[in-house]
Formats: C-alpha cells, sequence, structure tokens
C-alpha cells in the first residue's frame, strides 16, 4: 500500500484499484438484477403477444409514437450527457461535470413530462389498466358503465351460459367489454376491438410505470451526485460514484430503448 | 485496442496516477450519440412498410444494436475487466431462458383450455 | 490490535480477555450501527434463530391439533393460517438468509484472510432489510394472517380477505436483503481473496457460498417482480395473473418458482459447503475429490434454474413442458450424488471423531440421501400426479430442507460456535441433542412419507382414521425433536456466561479462520494472512498446553 493513503480508500480495501473494479463489479451485478427484474415483464409481455397478438395490433394505436420517439431521443440525449459527465469527472472538468449532470436531470425531467401527458390522455380516455380499462370516443364526457350493472350483464354472444358458471364473473368486470346498447359509437368501437384489449394496457402501465419508477430513482441518485459534485467531491482521483450512478442510468435508458419498439411500434 | 487517449495535461497526470482511469474521448461518445438518434428514426420509419412478421425482428434487431453501442461505449463495457460482461451476459441468457420456457409452454397449452371456463379467456 | 491481549491469549489463541470484536467499541449503538461483518452476522444469527423458534411454534401447534381427525385445538381457518406463516416464516426468514447471512458473514471475509465483505454499508442494510420485512410479514398476522400457503398462487391470492398485501411486501423487502448479501458475496469472494488463494484454494464453503450468491442475484429479482405484480393485481386491478380480466394464472407459477425452485438450493448449496468443512476436518482427512465438489456447487447452481417446471406438473402446464422439466429434474441428481460420493469418500479411512458438528455431518448424510432420493419419484410424471400435494412432498422436502439445510445449520453453528463466541460448549449435551434431534426428526417425518404414499393430502385440518397412527407417530416425533432444539438452546446459552474459553483452533481446522483468535479482534487478522492448501490438516498438531491444534512449523519454530 502506497504512504498516501487515499482519504477515499475504505480500510478493507489494499488499493484503490480494488476498491474501484469492486464498485464496479458490484454494480454490474446489481444490473444484472434489474435486467431479470424486468424481464418478469418482458416475459409477460412475450406471453400475451405471442398468444393474442391481436390485442397489441389492435391497442397499440392508441399509444403516440411521435411522443414516444421524442422520449426516446431525449432518454438518448441524457445517455449522452451522462456519459460524456463521466469523462468530465475522470478529467477533473469541475464546470462541465456540473452542467452535465443538470442536463441529464432536465432531460429526466422531459421525459417525465412527456409521458406524464401520454398518461393523463389514457387516463380521459379510459384506455387502463386491467380493471380499469373503461375506453369511451374521444372527447365525450360518457360515464363508465355501472359496475353493479357489469356484473348483471348477460354474458358475451357466443359463450355457453353453462361453461361460461365455472368460475363467477369478476366483481367488476371490465366495463368497455360489457354489451351495452346504449351509444351507437361505442358499439362500433367494440366490434372492431378483440376482447381482452385491456391486457395490453395492463402491460404498458406495468412496463412504462417501473421503468417511470426508476426514472425517479435514477434523477434522485443524479441529484445527489449533483450536489457532491458542487462541493467538488470528484476529480480524477474519485469518481467512482459518478461513474456507478452513470451505469445506472445508462441502464434506465437501455431498458427504454426495447420497451419503445415493443410498445409503441407494433406492426 | 483499448490505447488510453491522452486529453491534455490534466488526463496524461491522471492516467499516470491511477492506471485505471480511462476516458472515453469525446468523438466516440458523439459518434454513439448520433448513431443512435439515427437508428431512433430508422426503426420508426420501418413501420411505415409492411414486412409482415419481419418487422418486430427488424425493430428488435435495431434496439440491439442500439443497446449494444450503449452497453459498449456509455457504459465503458469495450474498456472494462471481462468479468463485468460475463455478468451482464449471464443476466441476459438466464432472462433468454426464462422467457422462452414460459413462451413454449403457454403456447402449448393453448389449445388445452378450455373455451368459457373463465369468462374472459375464451377467444 | 492484537497485541492488546493478554499473554495468555497470545499462547492458546482466546481473546476473550484482550480486545476482540466483542468488546472492541460497547454500547448498543455500536451494535445497531456495526459495519463489522461478524457482528452483523450475529445480529442476523440472532434474528434468524427467533425466526426460527416462533415457526418452530406453529409447527408443534399444527402436529398438535393433527393428533387426532377429530378433536382440534385450532380452528380450520386458523390451521390454515399457521400453516402459511410455518412455511413463510420458515422460508423467507430462516432458512433462506440462515446460512449465509448469519454464518456466512461471520465466516466468510475470515476463510479469505480479507478484512471484512467488499460493501460493509450495503451488508447492514441487508440486515435491516430483513428487519423491515420480517415486521411487514408478521404485521400479516394483526391484519389477518394469510391462508394462501407460502406460494400466494393466484387466483385465490388475489382473491382472498386475509392481508396478501403486507406478506408479499414483506417477501419483496426480504428479498432485497438476500440480493445485497448476495451481490455482497459475489464481489468479495472475486476481490477481496488473499495472497495465495486461486479459484481452487478456495474452502469449499466459498464456493457453496458463490454458488448460492449467483442463484440470490439472478432469481430473486423476479420473485420481486411476481410479488409486485401480485400487489398491484390485489390494490389495482392490474389483471396479469387474473383470467377473468384475460391474464393467465398459470403464468404465476411460472414467475413464482422461477424464483423458488432456485430458491431451494439457495438453501441447500451452503449447507453442502458447510458439510464439506466439517467432514474433513472430522474425518481428519484431506477432502476427497476438491474440484468435484467444487464445481458441481456452480453445476448445481445453473441446473437450478432449468427444473422449475416440476412444481406445475399436475396444476395447468403442458405435456410438453411436463416432460422437458421432468428430464431436467434428474439432472440435479447428478452434481449432488457427486458431493455425497465425495463426501463418504473422504470419510473412508479417515480418523473419524464423533463430536457433535460431525454427528450433524453424519445425520445431514443420512438424512439428505433420503431426501434427494425420494425427489426422483417426485420428479417422475407419473408418479408425481399419484403423489403430488400429498404428505408424502411434504416429507421429502423437510427431509432436503430440514433434514439437509437445518441439520448442516446446526453443524455449522456448533463448529463455528468457538470461533466467534470464543467459549466452548458442553460436548456430552451436544452430542444428546444431535441424537434427539435425529431420532425426533425421522419419527415426524418418515411417517409422513408412509402416510402420504397412502394418499393423505396436504394441508388438510381433517384426515380418516386410517391414517391416525401415522399423525400420532410424526406429532410424538416433533415433541422429540422440540426437546432436542430446547437441551440446544439451553447448552448453547450456558456456555456464553459459563462455557471454557475456545482456544484459535479447537477442531484442527485448516482454513484461514482459525489461524486468528477467537474470537477474531475487530479487524480479523493482526496480520493479512497467505493462504494455502485449505484442508492441508496434516500441518496441524494437537497441542495439550493450548488446549487446541497449532501448526507444526510454527511449533518447530518456537522450539528453535
Amino acid at each position: 500500500m502506497s504512504d498516501t493513503h487515499s482519504p477515499h480508500l475504505a480500510h478493507h480495501f489494499d488499493s484503490p484499484v480494488q476498491q474501484f473494479e469492486s464498485g464496479k463489479l458490484g454494480m454490474w451485478i446489481f444490473l444484472a438484477t434489474e435486467i431479470l427484474l424486468f424481464g418478469g415483464l418482458f416475459c409477460a409481455y412475450a406471453v400475451y403477444r405471442a398468444n393474442h397478438p391481436e390485442i397489441f395490433v389492435y391497442a397499440h394505436r392508441y399509444l403516440d409514437k411521435t411522443l414516444g420517439g421524442i422520449n426516446t431521443a431525449i432518454l438518448i440525449g441524457s445517455s449522452f450527457t451522462m456519459a460524456w459527465a463521466v469523462r468530465a469527472a475522470q478529467l477533473g472538468r469541475q464546470r462541465a461535470l456540473k452542467v452535465l449532470l443538470a442536463l441529464t436531470i432536465a432531460c429526466a425531467f422531459g421525459f417525465l413530462g412527456i409521458k406524464f401527458v401520454e398518461y393523463e390522455h389514457k387516463w380521459k380516455e379510459g384506455l387502463l389498466w386491467g380493471k380499469r380499462y373503461a375506453p369511451h370516443a374521444e372527447g365525450r364526457a360518457e360515464p363508465a358503465a355501472d359496475p353493479a350493472a357489469a356484473v348483471a350483464a348477460t354474458p358475451p354472444a357466443g359463450v355457453n351460459a353453462e361453461e361460461h358458471t365455472l368460475i363467477p364473473p369478476p366483481a367488476r368486470g371490465p366495463a368497455g367489454l360489457a354489451v351495452s346498447d346504449h351509444a351507437d359509437e361505442r358499439l362500433h368501437l367494440e366490434q372492431e376491438a378483440p376482447k381482452n384489449v385491456q391486457v395490453f394496457f395492463s402491460v404498458y402501465f406495468a412496463m412504462t410505470g417501473l421503468h417511470g419508477i426508476h426514472v425517479i430513482a435514477g434523477m434522485a441518485l443524479l441529484g445527489w451526485i449533483l450536489l457532491r459534485a458542487s462541493r467538488g467531491e470528484f476529480g480524477p482521483d474519485y469518481f467512482i460514484p459518478v461513474d456507478l450512478a452513470g451505469l445506472y442510468w445508462h441502464l434506465v435508458d437501455l431498458i427504454w430503448i426495447f420497451l419503445f419498439p415493443l410498445l409503441y411500434l407494433i406492426h | 485496442m483499448a490505447e488510453t487517449t491522452h486529453h491534455g495535461a490534466e488526463a496524461a497526470t491522471a492516467t499516470a496516477v491511477h492506471p485505471f482511469v480511462h476516458a472515453v474521448p469525446f468523438k466516440v461518445l458523439a459518434g454513439v450519440f448520433a448513431a443512435l438518434l439515427v437508428l431512433t428514426v430508422v426503426t420508426v420509419a420501418a413501420t411505415w412498410v409492411d414486412l409482415g412478421r419481419f418487422n418486430l425482428w427488424i425493430a428488435m434487431a435495431i434496439a440491439t444494436v442500439k443497446a449494444t453501442l450503449v452497453v459498449l461505449y456509455f457504459m465503458h463495457m469495450r474498456y472494462d475487466r471481462p468479468v463485468n460482461a460475463i455478468v451482464f451476459v449471464t443476466a441476459l441468457l438466464f432472462l433468454a431462458l426464462f422467457v422462452s420456457i414460459a413462451l413454449i409452454d403457454t403456447r402449448a397449452y393453448q389449445p388445452e383450455m378450455i373455451p368459457g371456463y373463465a369468462p374472459a379467456m375464451e377467444r | 490490535m492484537a497485541d492488546k491481549g493478554t499473554a495468555a491469549s497470545l499462547v492458546t489463541g482466546n481473546a476473550l480477555a484482550g480486545d476482540n470484536y466483542l468488546n472492541h467499541t460497547k454500547g448498543l449503538r455500536s451494535w445497531l450501527f456495526t459495519l463489522d461483518h461478524k457482528r452483523i452476522g450475529v445480529m442476523y444469527l440472532v434474528s434468524i434463530l427467533a425466526s426460527f423458534l416462533l415457526g418452530g411454534i406453529f409447527a408443534l401447534l399444527m402436529r398438535t391439533s393433527l393428533l387426532s381427525p377429530t378433536k382440534h385445538i385450532v380452528s380450520a381457518d386458523t390451521y390454515n393460517q399457521m400453516f402459511t406463516l410455518h412455511g413463510a416464516i420458515m422460508i423467507f426468514l430462516f432458512i433462506i438468509p440462515g446460512i449465509p447471512a448469519a454464518l456466512g458473514n461471520i465466516v466468510l471475509p475470515l476463510m479469505l484472510g480479507a478484512k471484512d465483505v467488499a460493501f460493509p454499508r450495503l451488508n447492514l442494510a441487508s440486515y435491516y432489510c430483513w428487519v423491515a420485512g420480517a415486521i411487514f410479514s408478521l404485521l400479516s398476522i394483526v391484519l389477518g394472517a394469510v391462508d394462501t400457503g407460502w406460494t400466494f398462487y393466484t387466483p385465490y391470492s388475489t382473491t382472498t380477505n386475509t392481508s396478501v398485501v403486507a406478506m408479499t411486501f414483506g417477501a419483496l423487502i426480504l428479498g432485497f436483503s438476500s440480493i445485497f448479501t448476495g451481490l455482497n458475496f459475489i464481489v468479495t469472494i472475486h476481490k477481496l481473496r488473499p495472497k495465495g488463494m486461486g479459484w481452487f484454494r478456495m474452502p469449499l464453503f466459498v464456493w457453496g457460498l458463490y454458488g448460492t450468491a449467483i442463484i440470490q442475484v439472478l432469481a430473486t429479482p423476479v420473485l420481486g417482480i411476481t410479488l409486485l405484480l401480485l400487489i398491484v393485481e390485489r390494490t389495482l386491478g392490474v389483471g396479469i395473473f387474473d383470467p377473468a380480466l384475460g391474464g393467465d394464472p398459470v403464468l404465476y407459477q411460472h414467475f413464482f418458482w422461477f424464483y423458488s425452485h432456485p430458491a431451494v438450493y439457495i438453501m441447500i448449496l451452503p449447507a453442502m459447503g458447510v458439510i464439506s468443512e466439517t467432514v474433513s476436518v472430522f474425518s481428519r482427512k484431506h477432502i476427497f475429490g476438491y474440484k468435484a465438489i467444487a464445481f458441481s456447487s456452480i453445476a448445481i447452481a445453473a441446473i437450478s434454474f432449468l427444473v422449475w417446471g416440476h412444481h406445475m406438473f399436475v396444476s395447468g402446464q403442458s405435456n410438453l413442458a411436463g416432460m422437458i422439466f421432468s428430464f431436467l429434474t434428474f439432472l440435479v441428481a447428478i452434481p449432488s450424488a457427486i458431493k455425497v460420493f465425495n463426501w463418504v469418500a473422504t470419510m473412508y479411512k479417515g480418523a473419524i471423531r464423533l463430536d457433535t458438528p460431525m454427528l450433524y455431518v453424519m445425520s445431514f448424510l443420512f438424512l439428505f440421501g433420503i431426501g434427494g432420493l425420494t425427489g426422483l419419484f417426485l420428479g417422475s410424471l407419473a408418479v408425481d400426479v399419484h403423489l403430488h400435494d400429498t404428505y408424502f412432498v411434504v416429507a421429502h422436502f423437510h427431509y432436503v430442507m430440514f433434514g439437509g439445510t437445518v441439520i448442516a445449520f446446526l453443524g455449522g453453528l456448533h463448529y463455528w460456535w468457538p470461533k466467534f463466541t470464543g467459549r466452548m460448549y458442553d460436548e456430552a449435551w451436544g452430542r444428546i441433542a444431535a441424537v434427539l434431534v435425529f431420532v425426533g426428526f425421522n419419527a415426524t417425518f418418515f411417517s409422513q412419507f408412509v402416510m402420504g404414499s397412502k394418499g393423505m393430502p396436504r394441508r388438510y385440518y381433517n384426515y380418516l382414521p386410517e391414517y391416525q397412527i401415522y399423525h400420532q407417530i410424526s406429532t410424538i416425533g416433533s415433541f422429540v425433536m422440540g426437546i432436542g432444539f430446547i437441551i440446544i438452546a439451553v447448552y448453547l446459552i450456558r456456555s456464553l456466561i459459563a462455557g471454557k474459553p475456545a482456544p484459535a483452533n479447537p477442531w484442527g481446522g485448516a482454513t484461514l479462520e482459525w489461524q486468528t483468535t477467537s474470537p477474531p479482534p475487530h479487524d480479523n487478522f493482526a496480520l493479512s494472512p497467505e493462504a494455502g492448501d485449505p484442508y492441508d490438516l496434516e500441518a496441524f498438531r494437537w497441542d495439550a498446553a493450548v488446549g487446541g491444534y497449532v501448526k507444526k512449523s510454527d511449533a518447530a519454530v518456537a522450539v528453535g
């Protein structure tokens, strides 16, 4: 061990290199756990898309490709500024480091803002997950079907009533699927729609929601790194936290790179 | 392959003192950024052409190329110790295992399902 | 730091009077905020033993209730809640963290000659995740104890009125605890090995922990997303697993078992590591087939991910997947059998010493053998149709979980007890208790094999009178086991107060943890040790003056 004991070297490591490599390996293992965490959702996506492709073809049209594309570009941009920030930290360029970290966080805000616009739109249209799925024509403040009526509703045509009774109906069925003869537009929409469109929105909200939580966590992490950077803590001697936060942020980007074509660009 | 590029006196001292410091050259970062943007446009444009089921594979291939660029350059994997790459690839392999077996099974039992057994499951 | 020790401690290697990790700093806060792996391990140990006690009480209550087919001490609903709590507590709170987080935490850095694990703060975070997870899980008892069984199968778990959300949220946090431990151990093993310790100079317990950590890191996140989806299904109505909403409940089982089958190997791999250490030391013989045991740990870790579907043979899985999984299940038997052969070969012509840890080793070989072989019955598709969800399954996994993991845990606890407490326990009582546990265990669970093969279904509150005799034998056996555990608790606690001070190396082990004092100093080693062959037992000899083993070369130096 060198005589100049770095203040950043923990007592149980022999050298800064050992500490640096341990940190990196630890972070990569953490990223592996993140991949498998999202993996569950990718698995659910693959299973439902393989078995019911018509749902995905039908429902993806409700997502806005332009907004999704812009968000992809924003996230890629934030990854770029982040990678650049790591470089700035390694070279000890304090001002550039702070500016780039701030830019990365700004991009994250932009991403969440657009995501919010998309979510709000779906909320208004009733294009929500599972039980909350109750679509109605745009611009019409039509109330969702009465839950009590949905329970009492007769089974959809084509289902044998006796087979149907083996499992009791859900307490509140997907109102959008209930046969209703109130509005003509509604009926039209339903005739076109395949069954179980809510599955797509369940998967959509689960995937983008979990991703969104990771974006928020990343923003908190980067905010903390920015705070430390503004105190001038980082430099060529010590940039592990910037590097590791960067790895995490790139993974968030990586997952979005797959979510975008899987959810928005279905053909 | 991973020659350390020195950028100014600062970097030279940094790499001299700490051999593990490797700053990715700015040109590389900017080039990767540009490539990612171009690929994003390409993947959106690919949906305008109807290629049947190949659309999905093209979209996935482009996403994989993009992800590879991010991992290799933004995440430094190209310059890193191989053990980190092994960890990453192992995670992907186990994910592939999980998805593919679940997929094989669910595909195989679809025809065995009784229509109407669960109200909303029947096709 | 070690030079603060008294002269006596330098001779015997006992540091109770001098500076050690237990008295290095004082006060409750110095424990609650400690970053010392040994103290975190001790806190883990106390916590998991408390959960073991709780889970054990539930088990004894269930067994008592099953004494008679008609008269019960609890209601049917309470019975359902009790077997759920017994399973969830024993698995999530006790067995999974049992050997890695408690014993592994204490021993791993010592075995590597390191000062600590790679990320001490993450280690403490892991412990507090365990505490938080335990609180949430136990909160569910107050909020309406869960009655789904520990597997939380949908759609029942999404429709029952009990507090599934609290329990699953607790399990989710416990998952984080497990991931943090695994991550920490992998990095520690990769980066903190001492001079002279290549991969094939590592003690086999370290190999076991390494295999375990791989599973913890790769499988636990899938449990995380499964439980998250279950929670949002109950709270928000996201119907990924709800058939009424177009979801697929069989998919839930795929998700659940992708974690929970490998989790079985999270439990057994470190146990196998403990056995590899102790069987060699107490046979006074170099371990047989070191590389075969090391590689089989990794093979088991890898294959464990390929067999999850054997839990789903009769629950909606396709015939195709059933056949694939049945075939793959048999593969696990190969590396497991390789280990057993090597342990037995290690004992062959060894100078076997029947100390308490060795009694547990022999129990393990016997019980794990039965547990493993009956697993093959269950892995065969056709046989499983008959045996599925009977007491045969209950007996099988208790032979593996209890007869394997818990017995090895007890063996490891006794083996390392002198090291981390600095005290010897009462050997005579130790042997009596080990025998009692073995006898009680077999009475409890062998009878369950018999009644299971005769068709007694598991998780039932009532049964036909023809099964009563087996239930009675089983219940009596469980009481015998309970008495065994009380004896263990009494003599171990007593040893803390009145036990003989332990020497540095009471058993003559060659791994590095025996080269420091008992209990070790705060920084583990005065000087970073250099590693040699971890099973070179010939290099140590008994020294009556010390009351323990010393290195022959050191003794020669002292004489010269």
